[in-house]
């Protein structure tokens, strides 16, 4: 009896526990007003233009300004908030911003707007993206490069002397040596202007601007950004520029990937802009039409450390080259989710050629082991990469193959971080072969060239130096003319398909899943949704 | 027992002192770069370090940083290398921790205390065998497993709970993600109950009540329960450190910006504050719920005193 009684004592709290749930079953929908999105992002490091660097603040920005050019479906600059940009000789440029435009706190857009935003950015070359300014007349002033001395060396300008107000709506731009892609450029994100409002007394930016930014896009803040809970934005009536088909988008913040597609699956969230790779296997039949893909500007490949001797014979990287297939690790690791790459500059960007690297990326098993014996290859071979980052199975299924077809011993070491990784490879310390990432920072061949292969390009780091391909990466920058430029380029990466200092691996894709609410969803090179286009449908 | 008290609360001070001394020094010994980590995979130029260094004091000596980071403790200045102030970002994860830890504990104890008590009366029946065997499963599973699975049946397919933690619904939405901790202790907290509690079945206190002639319910429910919750509370108090320091898996499967996923992001970046400071109130948790632990005991055994 007594028994029977805890029995149902028991019954009591599993059943106040069923009510419990059933009251939070109910109000699934309705958490969007008509005509708002939801697009999953990371938490944002910064949302200050001179700072945001990574994909979900620059997906934050893009809705809360307008930037001087956006690219067109060739990848080519078309003014936005700019009217003209212009130059004669590539190196000063004019800049002249359309009229009427207004800040979010209704302040006007003016060229003050985007040179004070500009040398702050630039100051002391402290920010994240301060290196967008370096090529800018007097960036050396405002930001002396840091020796080991003590104190660190000071400004001795507070301003870049290469920006000049002409008027109201006027400035130009004096380049420290010339550049024919300047304009491509000014797409980045850290060419926003910035209101008087932003601004402490000094010229520095205030740091709780960032909580709330001021823009002059197509969209202003709703409130303050909810640190790992969410950004909202809503339409700012008075934008000048092409007016977006939705009322205000909430940026949703995710802590995991995992947790924002369970979301996409129930119809919480309207945009995921990568799917995870756990996922690429079963997104086709949990999404169907809504699974979808576009170009995008990643490119990954393995960087020859070239202080190590056992790679210093040109031979030896053709045949790991060549016993690489790769197009069996990106149908097998990567579900067909990217591209395999046979040349060293990304098919987004004009100038780019098929196959640039010819027969040394051809999977050729039997030549390669010949040419690798011949040559002497080392008996064992590693590849580093950083664990973080989900690289281990294309790394081991990599090593695999050099192990099969090049009769080699192979391992993958992993590092924590990919900051240790660099730290390692600074210090000229073992570490094989590693693998490296690179997305561009702006649609041009040349930022596939620059940074990663001239002599003292800032990624550069496996000591690849040839005086000619530096010769001609500047030549090209110097050129009179776009198609001119490209040329020179061309001609710089057929030097790197001889020279072979990386190999090339595979080039991304944006692989991204919608709901059955939106429509019209692009996303651009540099994984962000275009919010003009977007539409929703309820 | 007041000066027991008082007594305890010192030591934990001199053990919070110590403790984020060990953590500050294990940060600083394991040398991470935190400006290569805010930068991600892009290389860092020279004058970026330099502003970074100057900021964060990080070309200071071990005891100069200290006494820094002590400061903007105590003034609540503390910020994190990504520019958020620290407390802020604790603020919000332990509102959420402890809100998912409340539900996991009342689910344990309600549902596991009771089925151990259960099964403890009806030792080798049916109810007995099969609760033991379900909550074997349940254990068996890893939350790695269990989390997501009950996010996929219990959110997506049939719609019950919210799929993730949503700020609109901040109580409901995190009733999921609690009952699946819960259910990872409840096989300990009900087979822990069942042997306890029949241990003390057959005391001969128990034959004693029973011959002076009081009923079952009374033997069962004041005797017994409260001589079985011993070992139960020492559970109990051990596991709501845990919950408090976080659940990574389950935190992430469910979207929580909790204890565990801020503590992990933050050991990812290297971020010295945010960390030791996460780890210090952990240590706060483990001293308060260890002397909660130790209080009950003299509340549930008379014999128990604290002098």
């Amino acid at each position: 009896m007594q028994v029977r009684r805890l029995a149902a004592w028991t019954a009591i709290p599993l059943s106040a526990a069923l009510a419990l749930s059933a009251c939070g079953g109910g109000g699934d929908s309705g958490s969007s007003s008509s005509g708002t999105v939801r697009i999953g992002i990371a938490e944002p490091q910064y949302l200050t233009p001179a700072d945001t660097n990574e994909t979900s603040g620059s997906q934050v920005l893009a809705a809360l300004y307008a930037p001087l050019v956006n690219y067109d479906a060739d990848n080519k600059p078309v003014e936005v908030q700019a009217d003209s940009i212009t130059s004669s000789d590539n190196k000063v440029w004019t800049i002249k911003i359309k009229s009427g435009w207004t800040f979010h706190n209704g302040e006007a857009v003016t060229a003050d707007s985007y040179i004070d935003a500009w040398n702050a950015a630039a100051y002391k070359g402290a920010s994240q993206n301060a290196y967008f300014f370096s090529q800018i007349a007097g960036y050396n002033d405002v930001a002396p490069a840091a020796t080991t001395a003590t104190p660190s060396p000071q400004p001795t300008a507070q301003k870049l002397s290469g920006l000049k107000k002409v008027d109201d709506t006027t400035f130009t731009v004096t380049l420290s040596a010339p550049f024919s892609d300047f304009k491509t450029m000014l797409g980045y994100t850290a060419f926003y202007p910035l209101p008087k409002a932003a601004f402490n007394s000094d010229g520095t930016v205030k740091s709780d601007f960032k909580d709330a930014p001021i823009g002059d896009g197509p969209f202003k803040m709703d409130g303050t950004w909810q640190h790992d809970q969410k950004i909202s934005v809503t339409k700012y009536d008075d934008y000048k520029g092409e007016q977006p088909k939705v009322t205000g988008v909430q940026f949703t913040i995710y802590q995991q990937p995992s947790a924002e597609y369970a979301d996409l699956l129930a119809g919480n969230n309207d945009v995921m802009l990568t799917i995870p790779t756990e996922n690429l296997s079963t997104a086709e039949g949990d999404l169907g039409d809504r699974y979808l893909h576009s170009p995008a500007s990643s490119f990954q490949f393995l960087a020859f450390p070239t202080y190590d001797k056992n790679f210093s014979n040109v031979n030896v990287r053709k045949a790991i080259s060549m016993a690489i297939d790769r197009q069996a690790i990106v149908d097998q690791v990567f579900k067909g989710s990217q591209k395999a790459a046979y040349s060293f500059v990304s098919p987004v960007v004009g100038g780019y050629r098929d196959n640039t690297c010819g027969a040394n990326c051809e999977f050729n098993a039997t030549e390669a082991k010949k040419l690798y014996t011949e040559n002497g290859g080392p008996s064992k071979l590693e590849i580093s990469y950083n664990a973080d980052g989900g690289h281990k199975d294309w790394v081991d299924a990599t090593c695999n193959q050099l192990k099969n077809n090049l009769g080699v011993e192979c391992v993958g070491i992993p590092t924590a971080k990919f900051a240790d990784l660099l730290n390692k490879v600074e210090k000229k310390q073992e570490v094989g072969m590693f693998r490296m990432g690179w997305i561009m920072d702006y649609p041009s061949m040349e930022n596939y060239l620059g940074p990663l292969y001239s002599t003292n390009g800032s990624s550069n780091y496996y000591g690849y130096s040839n005086s000619e391909f530096d010769k001609l990466v500047q030549e090209g920058r110097e050129a009179s003319s776009s198609d001119a430029a490209i040329q020179k380029w061309q001609q710089a990466e057929d030097l790197l398909a001889k020279d072979m200092p990386v190999l090339p691996l595979r080039f991304g894709q944006n692989n991204y899943g919608i709901s059955t609410k939106v429509k019209n969803v692009e996303i651009d090179l540099f994984n962000r949704v275009d919010l003009l286009k977007i539409e929703y449908t309820g | 027992m007041f000066r027991y008290i008082v007594r305890r609360l010192l030591q934990g001070v001199l053990t919070f002192f110590g403790a984020t001394f060990i953590v500050y020094s294990l940060m600083f010994a394991g040398g991470g770069d935190p400006i290569q980590a805010l930068a991600g995979e892009k290389p860092v130029t020279a004058q970026q370090r330099a502003a970074l260094t100057e900021q964060f004091h990080l070309n200071e000596n071990f005891f100069t940083r200290y006494l820094y980071f002590l400061k903007d403790f105590f003034t609540g200045n503390l910020t994190s290398y990504t520019g958020r102030n620290v407390f802020e970002n604790v603020g919000q994860a332990l509102s959420l921790t402890g809100r998912i830890a409340l539900i996991a504990i009342t689910f344990t104890i309600v549902v596991g205390v009771t089925l151990g008590i259960v099964a403890a009366l009806r030792r080798g029946g049916i109810f007995d065998t099969t609760s033991l065997v379900l909550t074997l499963v349940v254990i068996g599973i890893p939350s790695i497993v269990l989390a997501p699975l009950a996010q996929y049946l219990f959110g997506i397919q049939w719609k019950i709970f919210p799929v993730n933690y949503t700020f609109e619904k901040p109580f409901t939405s995190l009733i999921l993600p609690g009952l699946v901790l819960g259910a990872l202790s409840l096989a300990t907290a009900m087979r822990l109950t069942r042997a306890s509690f029949f241990d003390n079945l057959r005391a001969d206190y128990v034959r004693t009540a029973t011959s002076k002639g009081l009923t079952r319910f009374r033997v069962v429910g004041v005797h017994v329960l409260r001589n079985s919750l011993i070992p139960i509370i020492t559970f109990l108090g051990v596991e709501l450190g845990n919950l408090m320091g976080g659940a990574i898996i389950t935190e992430g499967v469910f979207n929580i910006p909790g204890i565990g996923g801020q503590l992990y992001k933050a050991i990812h970046l290297d971020d010295g504050p945010t960390v030791i400071t996460f780890v210090s109130l952990l240590v706060v948790i483990y001293i308060v719920a260890n002397l909660v632990v130790d209080l009950l005991y003299a509340v549930l055994d008379p014999r128990i005193r604290y002098e």
